[in-house]
């Protein structure tokens, strides 16, 4: 049996994070992470360390060990900062180590439920919070792979189950004359194929959690209506360049920041403007692109000396923000919100309403790491299982297909799809079959 | 004398079995037939095994079942499929001779104690208080037993067609079973109908065997039973000829004749055993198809031609098979047919393969939707044993898909119903690697024992053959090579200074048991077939033990029963969607629920809290 882990506390960041592990393996885990085992039931403080011995977090660490436990297994917490890069990376050390896994939703009740643990009333409670914690990631699984992606995901299983399925065919029907005729070499090709396709989509999706793993606020506006202050006066530091010459800002520009414990993205773009000059075309266009995949865009302007803005067609909420206050009051009509970058004046008011705004958008995706996680977790092992499928001698066709059937089992778990594939729908339509 | 412990009703591969096994297991068993004579009678092709097949047949006779040991008698080509592919995935295959089978198989039944034969047809079922109490008999009358083992195979309301022609039949010449038709309708058994068939039979003195290719046995025929030690009769080749354009023309030219095709059939056939007029229709393309001369016997002049099942008229099928190589002036003996006949859904079914509308009444092979003599066999084991255990006022015995091909067999047929005549496959099996035919003896024959269902001579062979192992494995695993060793024989092992056992070096691909023979003579105190296990296991060491954990996770759900009575309307949080798959599926176990399209976690979960609320509620009130 896997020892299996997840996130049990709420959304991040948070005050503490608390990572709940199961299974067989708790006492060498404990071991190998803080290098002893606490005693049973009382918190002790703890410096954990990767498998690379870099210190990863000072934590509470708890460990119960079976029977007396949640799971009746041998179970351990740990209550870690509660920051999402620290728990991110705690995720991954465990998800590296061979038998460990994130556990599937109503995982460690199950297991509870198993080894008698369970009362009544406990069990029912358990069944909302998973139901809520599957709705929470049904909705995530929705966004993370709606569309496009869950029908790569689906592609590929059904491509993979294809493969299988005439691997599977030389095996239970090699005695057929109309075997011997197809491609098998083909076959394989397609495998690797496969194999590198979701090799770089691993990488990809690598690149993309990190870009992604916060709200965008892209700031826009004509030249010099004062993007680049915002942004600074956001910031408390310079980080982009600013000058009164327009066209200063040729790249999009990103800061990370917190506020009020949420992750924000703020984006700087290049003035929206008609320009002959070619790099600052490149610098317009990047800022078009920012935002279309922003969440929220402040589109600033200089009450005083406003500019006609182009924006490009997107769905995203905008702001019409008037920079200048202190020069004097504009349009209320035109703009909703004004302030002064320079004086400080109704700057404020911006932050109560930004701060909202965040609050309301990130529920929806606060606990995306794991979730995004267990994806890639899934497509990573479907991938190990693909390699070592490749990597068998083809004189045991019958440990390759073994493989196979792992990595469609993880590829199925990614997007959840549970179904009973039917291996021999796809070997009767392509080969006649039986004497 | 009209009282039993168990009546088994049909003396086909299942009913065989089953009574045999009934009887085994100390119960006073009655096998009821239309005709002595048809006990044992291979019905469709000459052959027993195949891949998937030979796994089944394997574990019938760890079981101590007739199939193998018959075979073994009756085999007149043996041939190990899948030879070069790996052992896991080897299937036994044997052409047969009808006669000796037969002879066979009714001489072990004959020969059983505690089984006695009676010759009548079966007209209904004594059912008491809800539950099977006997049979009744057209010429025996009433006869009564503690449970019935219904075996009818194709006869259950048989429908034989050919072309437009139609009549009913059990067999070709053979009456069909009407009115236990009619009665388990009665009981509101559900019943569908699937259909087979059955190509022509030629005579061989009428066939030109000049320029056909042919199909030769293996050198070394291996036996499928433990208990034969070696081959007796010839082993003989079988001639091969194809069909071509012309036969494809007249097939497509007459298909508007065809029963399949012109809708008269309404059962549905197994697409792995399709006739000759489906291969055109739909593989149409290709330049011909291959027919096996399949001799029935060696002292027998007809000739099964596997692979020209069909339904058409006969005189169309005169002409399809005279534009075939070799049969140009060949002589028919009996015309192909195609057989429609009811099955009971085999959700219905209990894993003891009792029904559970009509407790105490047991069904094995055909009419559970399965196709093949294998799969027939498998399950009246199954049924015998557990007719005779009921009847004793015993628990059943399931045999569980992590066991045996014979427990996959089962759970599908079981938990998903069928769309088809089911057939096995070693792909059926997620345990694929960890059940095989060179385990079968060592994962069923303890069980076997335990339940008493196994002869002395067979126990004492097995123990003796166990043991043997153990002490081969024992050693294997006690001797060892260092790197630098290896690297002296000159295989490729990491330098990593760890020891290497000989149980360890056997699972390298280029290591076999007579490279270790070489470097530790001891081995050669074992004999080829121990040499061979050990080499299999070792080899397939890695990949058993994680089919381990997930055996252990599959038998923790199977061991969670959602009871009969279970209302999963009362279920909140449920889907609707999922409640009304669920009525129509009445899983058993969460394993079970596990299995239906569209289950989520949570609702796992809910079902089982359910479960637990009503338990705790019968507590409180008893």
């Amino acid at each position: 049996m896997d020892t299996i882990f997840a996130l049990s506390s709420g959304l991040l960041p948070s005050g503490i994070a608390i990572v709940r592990l199961t299974g067989p393996c708790i006492k060498s885990i404990l071991r190998q992470f803080i290098g002893f085992i606490p005693e049973p039931r009382y918190m002790s403080l703890c410096t954990i360390r990767s498998s690379s011995a870099e210190i990863l977090d000072k934590a509470l660490v708890v460990y119960f060990p079976a029977p007396k436990s949640f799971t009746g297994e041998d179970c351990a917490e740990f209550h870690l900062h509660g920051g999402k890069a620290v728990v991110a990376r705690i995720l991954e050390e465990l998800t590296a180590i061979p038998g460990f896994r994130l556990a599937e939703p109503g995982e460690f009740a199950r297991r509870a439920f198993a080894e008698g643990k369970l009362d009544l009333t406990e069990a029912e409670g358990l069944a909302d919070i998973i139901n809520a914690e599957t709705e929470s990631q049904r909705r995530l699984a929705v966004m993370g792979t709606s569309g496009a992606l869950a029908t790569l995901y689906r592609n590929w299983r059904s491509s993979l189950i294809k493969a299988r399925a005439l691997i599977e065919t030389e095996l239970d029907f090699s005695d057929e004359e109309d075997i011997s005729n197809f491609a098998h070499d083909r076959i394989w090709a397609d495998i690797i194929c496969l194999r590198d396709d979701i090799l770089q989509h691993i990488h990809n999706g690598k690149r993309a959690e990190v870009m992604r793993d916060g709200l965008k606020i892209v700031i826009a506006g004509a030249p010099n209506s004062g993007k680049s202050s915002v942004m600074n006066r956001l910031a408390g530091r310079d980080v982009s360049i600013v000058t009164e010459e327009a066209g200063t800002t040729r790249d999009a520009l990103e800061i990370r920041l917190i506020i009020d414990t949420l992750p924000i993205f703020v984006i700087d773009t290049a003035g929206l403007r008609d320009t002959e000059n070619h790099i600052e075309k490149i610098g317009i266009d990047v800022a078009i692109a920012r935002m279309k995949e922003a969440d929220l865009i402040i589109l600033l302007d200089d009450m005083h000396n406003p500019q006609i803005v182009d924006l490009p067609e997107i769905s995203t909420t905008v702001w019409h923000i008037g920079n200048k206050l202190d020069l004097g009051r504009g349009d209320c009509n035109r703009w909703p919100l004004q302030f002064s970058v320079w004086t400080g004046e109704g700057w404020d008011g911006f932050i109560e309403k930004l701060t909202t705004f965040c609050h309301e958008k990130i529920v929806n995706i606060g606990d995306i790491v794991p979730a995004r996680r267990r994806q890639i977790t899934l497509l990573e092992n479907g991938l190990s299982e693909l390699n070592a499928a490749l990597e068998t001698d083809t004189s045991n066709p019958e440990l390759r297909a073994e493989h196979l059937r792992y990595a469609s089992n993880y590829l199925g778990r990614v997007t959840g799809d549970i179904d009973i594939e039917d291996l021999l729908d796809v070997i009767f339509s392509e080969f006649c079959i039986g004497k | 004398m009209n009282q039993f412990d168990v009546i088994v009703v049909g003396g086909g591969h299942a009913g065989c079995e089953a009574a045999s096994a009934a009887a085994r297991s100390g119960a006073r068993t009655a096998l009821i037939t239309y005709q002595f004579a048809t006990i044992g009678v291979m019905s469709c092709n000459p052959a027993i095994g195949g891949l998937g097949k030979g796994h089944l047949v394997r574990e019938i006779d760890a079981l101590d079942g007739l199939m193998g040991r018959a075979a073994d008698k009756g085999g007149i080509q043996f041939r190990l499929l899948n030879r070069r592919k790996g052992p896991a995935v080897r299937g036994l295959r044997t052409q047969i001779d009808r006669k000796l089978y037969r002879e066979s198989v009714q001489t072990l039944i004959y020969e059983q104690k505690n089984l006695f034969l009676i010759e009548d047809e079966v007209i209904d079922l004594v059912i008491e208080s809800s539950k099977i109490s006997g049979i009744i008999l057209t010429k025996g009358g009433v006869i009564r037993a503690g449970s019935v083992v219904l075996t009818t195979g194709t006869f259950l309301r048989g429908l034989i067609h050919i072309g437009d022609k139609t009549w009913p039949a059990g067999r070709m010449g053979e009456k069909p079973a009407q009115k236990l038709a009619e009665r388990l309708a009665y009981y509101q058994i559900r019943l569908g109908r699937l259909k087979t068939g059955t190509p022509p039979r030629l005579d061989g003195k009428t066939i030109d065997w000049h320029g056909l290719d042919w199909q030769k046995p293996d050198n070394e025929p291996i036996p499928f039973s433990l208990l034969t030690e070696r081959i007796k009769e010839p082993q003989i080749n079988c001639a091969i000829t194809r069909t071509n354009v012309e036969t494809h023309r007249i097939i497509r030219e007459n298909l508007h004749c065809c029963a399949m095709y012109s809708g008269a059939i309404k059962g549905i056939g197994p697409r792995y055993c399709p006739s000759i007029e489906d291969k055109i229709v739909k593989f149409g393309d290709r330049d011909g198809h291959q027919i096996f001369l399949e001799p029935e016997g060696l002292n027998d002049d007809t000739i099964y031609p596997n692979g020209i099942s069909t339904s058409l008229p006969e005189n169309i099928q005169n002409m399809l098979i005279k534009s075939i190589k070799g049969l140009q002036h060949v002589k028919v003996l009996q015309p192909g047919y195609a057989i429609e006949y009811d099955f009971i859904d085999p959700r219905q079914l209990e894993r003891s393969l009792e029904l559970r509308a009509i407790p105490g009444l047991f069904l094995a092979g055909q009419i559970n939707g399965t196709t093949g003599y294998e799969e027939a066999a498998a399950q009246g084991l199954v049924a015998g044993l557990n007719a005779a255990r009921k009847a004793g006022d015993l628990s059943p015995i399931i045999i569980q898909r992590t066991q045996a091909y014979i427990g996959v067999m089962i759970d599908d047929l079981v938990s998903c119903g069928i769309s088809e005549p089911y057939r096995m496959f070693t792909s059926r099996s997620e345990f694929r690697l960890s059940l095989r035919a060179d385990n079968a003896d060592e994962r069923l024959t303890p069980l076997g024992i335990e339940l008493g269902l196994i002869s002395r001579k067979r126990e004492t062979t097995f123990l003796r053959q166990s043991e043997v192992l153990q002490k081969a494995r024992e050693f294997a695993k006690s001797i060892s090579l260092t790197p630098n060793e290896a690297a002296v024989y000159g295989f490729k092992v990491n330098r990593d200074g760890v020891h290497r056992t000989a149980y360890d070096l056997l699972s390298y691909p280029e290591i076999n048991s007579a490279k270790l023979i070489e470097i530790w003579p001891e081995f050669g105190q074992f004999n080829t077939k121990t040499m061979e296990s050990l080499e299999i296991e070792a080899q397939y060491a890695v990949y058993m033990q994680r089919q381990q954990q997930d055996m252990a996770v599959l038998e923790r759900d199977e061991r969670l029963i959602i009871s009969d009575d279970l209302k999963f309307d009362d279920i909140s949080g449920l889907s609707n969607e999922l409640k009304t798959k669920l009525l129509q599926r009445s899983p058993r176990t969460i394993a079970e629920a596990q299995k239906i399209d569209g289950m989520t976690p949570t609702a796992l979960l809910l079902i089982i809290t359910h479960i637990q609320r009503l338990r705790h509620l019968q507590k409180t009130t008893t």
